[in-house]
């Protein structure tokens, strides 16, 4: 079995995987990693949306060994490193930007590479980038208000 | 009262950190050492005879630990219907076995009829692929009429009919109905189908299955709605394991919308084989297999009349429906079609004749079962479509007749005309409310600027009510559950003040650990974050029936009352011992006990600490400790309601329909958290408008499910979804229980499909096209059909 390297959040780590082993299995069962998560078999739900080299890929989507010598960013490194909240997750719990919450991992990465490539997204904007990501909870609302809060815009309907 | 953070407060989620920083632990999440792998080989046939099962190549794939077929299972009870339902004649209904895996037959694609059990998920996978299963394909029986008229092709042959049961509510008022009907002076008939849903919770069904052979104890670890009931069912039905050797734990659950709320044969499995190869059993779905195996929803076929004078006053509803229930009896699908949907026929309306008739189907098809609103959206969209059609036949503003017909806020207590007593309500406010709120008035002028645009707009009004808080248990006894329905909640407090929660209910979304604390915070003048949910665990939490028909603040939150004032009552005896003074005497407010005309106090905190220290406790009277239990059974359904409203553009070119505005006025008695009370109804909606513009189940003819993955089901996505305005400001409280809140996880998916349906069939008429009725999902093509027949 290929031995593949990674750094995952900054940290450097190893796994032996099959050649046919994809990014979020890698993730969740050779490293223990389990805030990715893996909604579908057919690269539609979003729920396993990581960033590898900086940009945002469904890792169910791409083998491990792709990822060889990759950065790799997934959403347990998101918060601040004394624990606290970024400010797209502090926006999503102010905004009730999620309920079970098994979508939200993908939708943080998701938004977070929203928010990089263009700042102050109009709400129509949010709404197309977040295509790729299923949510069955919250009927998108308090995610998209979220993350215009997140870009420092007022959403349309004010979270109460 | 609490300072901060308590009832009515949108505080914001205390579990959402654990989500959002990737440190929820789901079923999934979970590897016991020496988890081995659990991999089914099910049915692609939709009929099928098994004649033999050759499992000897599986068995010697690398990593293959085990392989389970039928025989099996054969000495293992089925998985029962939890409502016994009679039919018009008073026969029982049809009740096939429902067996841990496929024996003898195949009935529908995706049955399971065998488990290999290997070292990793890949091997267990590779191993089904080399069963060599001689299945010979039968006629399948799909289409609902057809198998209610085909005696040939029968989806169990040893029940002699593929019908369930044949149902009337109220059968003691059939022939008034008939009479009503007969001699009105308007009659409007509509037939439509209610579309098949597939639940989708994100997180796919997880069970993992551990025996200890040292004790005999077994658990499982289980996607689950209601752990005691999944328990239950397993030890009473399905197992023989005795409660106490088993213990059913449902960490975070991603989602469920009924789907979980059923006992699963995968569940039975991963313990048995878990006990026979004395290692941890470990089985996730994919989400073929969920789109092939979880119980599906909705799928009746409906005709429905309603007779009223010619001002539109309205004199009865008759309906006739088709229920499918799949190949098997799931847990519920013998409530969902009847109780869940007949009683609630009357709608909010002063209507003295409603009948019911529902003929429960077998098919060779997925189980139907309940799935967010359960019954009440069926039974919502087919009286909210016909009385949108009697409206324009009768040339009466659709707003107009639905208010000439409501029950009055002076009416209640009100018995409906199908069987229920609605305690409290207005429809007339609620209805005010969504007229302004949704700018009604302005409704012409946005018509005009879309015509301008070549668009057809239309306007969509529903009004429903829902019997929510599922349920007292005398009343359900009687119609036939096997069940209690009351819940449970133990309130411990620890010697230093902080305070535990054990309830019934289960989060699978709907924010528990947040809202029960604000409850107990509320009552005890303490600080919510002192106050911690245990919950999913059969063996720390009491017996409660778990979280569906938005029941648990209504049934859940009540235990959670009681429990707590019973711990005031306890405390107040501790309070008067410390103070030396009789407890009548003895006042309690914001965290704080007093004695009447004195300056005397002590703290909740300190009668805390005394009830764990009690030194100089007159033993004879207070026992040490402050822990409380409480059951409650509720005395009634709940009943919240509303009015909604929505506003759609057709575009005649293509018939593609985007909706431009969709408002919920909702009165769900007592919110104790707004926040999450919004984020409820806006998830409903959307599965509501999910409904009626792009989910289907289709079946081919053969049994195949065309519509089996997220590239053929049409989820909604966010650019799919307009803003969802909500507001519960207009609330009438319930008045039996100690909250008086009623419940709102489903009311968004009640409310929005006819509300939708209703707007599209609006804008096509305004655009001068004849158009009664489209089924659901209202797509592009059958808009365009309608519009160029
Ligand atoms: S799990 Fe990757 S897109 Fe669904
Ligand atoms: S929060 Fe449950 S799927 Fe999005």
């Amino acid at each position: 079995m290929p031995t593949i390297s990674m750094n995952v959040n900054g940290i450097s780590v190893s796994a032996e995987v099959e050649n046919r082993t994809v990014l979020s299995t890698a993730l969740r069962e050779n490293l223990g990693m389990t805030g990715t998560h893996v909604g579908c078999d057919t690269s539609q739900c979003g729920a396993c949306v990581v960033h590898v080299n900086g940009k945002a890929v469904k890792s169910c989507t791409m083998f491990a060994v792709e990822a060889d010598g990759a950065e790799v960013a997934t959403i347990e490194g998101q918060a601040h490193s004394d624990g606290s909240l970024n400010v797209i997750q502090q926006a999503f719990q102010d905004h009730h930007g999620l309920q079970c919450g098994f979508c939200t991992p993908g939708m943080i990465m998701t938004a977070t590479a929203l928010l990089r490539d263009n700042p102050k997204p109009t709400e129509t904007e949010i709404r197309d980038h977040l295509e790729g990501n299923i949510c069955r909870c919250t009927g998108y609302q308090g995610i998209v208000n979220a993350i215009m809060a997140a870009s420092g815009q007022k959403p349309a309907i004010a979270a109460e | 009262m609490a300072a901060d953070g308590g009832m009515g407060h949108a505080t914001k989620r205390r579990e959402d950190v654990r989500f959002l920083v990737g440190r929820g632990k789901y079923c999934d999440d979970y590897v016991p050492a020496k988890t081995s792998y659990c991999a089914f080989a099910r049915s692609t046939v939709a009929n099928g005879k098994i004649k033999s099962i050759n499992t000897k190549a599986a068995a010697k794939m690398p990593g293959v630990v085990a392989v389970f077929t039928g025989d099996d299972f054969v000495e293992v009870g089925g998985n029962p219907a939890g409502w016994l339902i009679n039919s018009r004649d008073g026969e029982p209904m049809k009740e096939p076995k429902r067996p841990v895996l496929a024996h003898g037959k195949v009935r529908h694609v995706g049955d399971a009829y065998a488990a290999v059990i290997a070292e990793t998920r890949e091997q267990a996978l590779d191993a089904v692929e080399a069963i060599e299963a001689d299945i010979q394909e039968l006629d399948a029986v799909v289409n609902m009429a057809d198998a209610l008229a085909n005696t040939k092709t029968l989806v169990h042959d040893e029940i002699g009919t593929n019908q369930c049961f044949d149902w009337g509510w109220i059968e003691d008022n059939r022939a008034a109905t008939d009479e009503a009907i007969k001699n009105a002076p308007h009659v409007t008939t509509l037939e439509l189908v209610n579309n098949r849903l597939v639940p989708n919770a994100l997180e796919p069904r997880c069970s993992i299955g551990e025996y200890d052979p040292g004790t005999g104890d077994y658990k499982l670890t289980t996607t689950s709605q209601n752990p005691h009931l999944t328990r239950l069912l397993i030890s009473a039905f399905v197992m023989g394991i005795p409660e106490n050797k088993l213990t059913v734990h449902a960490p975070d659950v991603g989602g469920g919308f009924g789907s979980k709320i059923y006992h699963y044969g995968e569940e039975a499995l991963v313990l048995a084989a878990a006990k026979k190869l004395n290692r941890p059993v470990k089985w996730t779905s994919t989400r073929t297999e969920a789109f092939l195996s979880d119980a599906h929803g909705r799928d009746h076929v409906t005709k429905i009349e309603l007779a009223c004078e010619k001002d539109g006053t309205f004199i009865a509803f008759r309906t006739e429906t088709m229920a499918n229930v799949g190949a098997y009896l799931s847990n519920f699908s013998t409530a969902t079609p009847t109780f869940l949907h007949g009683t609630l026929m009357a709608g909010n309306y002063t209507v003295p004749n409603v009948y019911v008739n529902v003929k429960a189907v077998f098919t060779n098809t997925a189980p139907v079962d309940a799935y967010r609103g359960a019954g009440r959206p069926e039974a919502t969209f087919s009286l909210e479509r016909v009385i949108d059609k009697a409206a324009r036949e009768l040339g009466i503003n659709p707003i107009e007749i639905r208010r000439k017909n409501f029950i009055k806020p002076d009416q209640y207590p009100y018995a409906s005309a199908a069987g229920l007593e609605y305690d409290s309500g207005n429809y007339d406010a609620l209805m005010d409310g969504l007229e302004k709120l949704a700018d009604i008035s302005g409704f012409e002028a946005r018509c005009k600027e879309s015509a301008k645009n070549g668009k057809l707009r239309g306007l969509g009004i529903n009004s429903y009510i829902e019997a929510c808080g599922i349920a007292p248990s005398n009343l359900v006894g009687v119609l036939g559950s096997r069940v209690g329905l009351y819940d449970a909640a133990t309130v411990r407090v620890n010697a230093t003040g902080n305070i535990s929660v054990m309830v019934g209910a289960h989060s699978h979304g709907q924010g528990h650990e947040t809202a029960f604390p604000q409850i107990v915070a509320d009552m005890l003048g303490v600080d919510p974050m002192s106050i911690e949910i245990v919950h999913g665990d059969t063996s720390k939490i009491p017996f409660g029936m778990g979280t569906y028909g938005s029941r648990s603040l209504a049934v859940c939150g009540s235990a959670v009352f009681r429990a707590t004032e019973k711990i005031i009552a306890k405390a107040t005896l501790i309070a008067a011992h410390m103070m030396e003074d009789k407890p009548d005497n003895v006042d309690f407010d914001a965290g704080e006990f007093s004695v009447k005309g004195t300056n005397k106090k002590v703290s909740f905190g300190e009668v805390a600490l005394k009830a764990y220290i009690p030194h100089d406790f007159p033993l004879e009277s207070i026992e040490p400790g402050l822990e409380e239990t409480a059951f409650y059974d509720p005395a009634n359904f709940t009943y919240p309601s509303g009015a909604y409203g929505c506003e759609v553009e057709v575009d005649p070119e293509t018939g593609k329909v985007d909706i431009c505005s969709m408002v919920a006025m909702d009165d769900f008695g007592t919110v104790v958290n707004p926040l999450i009370v919004t984020g409820q109804v806006q998830g409903g909606l959307a599965q509501g408008i999910g409904q009626a513009l792009l989910e289907h189940g289709i079946y081919d003819e053969n049994g195949q499910l065309l519509s089996g993955s997220f590239m053929d089901y049409a989820m909604p996505r966010a650019d799919d979804l307009p803003n969802l305005v909500v507001d519960h400001s207009h609330a009438t409280t319930c008045t039996h229980n100690p909250i008086g809140a009623k419940g709102c996880g489903e009311a968004g998916a009640i409310g929005s499909p006819p509300t939708v349906v209703n707007a599209v069939v609006d804008a096509l008429q305004r655009g001068g096209f004849d158009v009664e009725h489209i089924d659901m999902p209202v797509s592009p093509a059958r808009v365009w059909a309608a519009m160029n027949e």
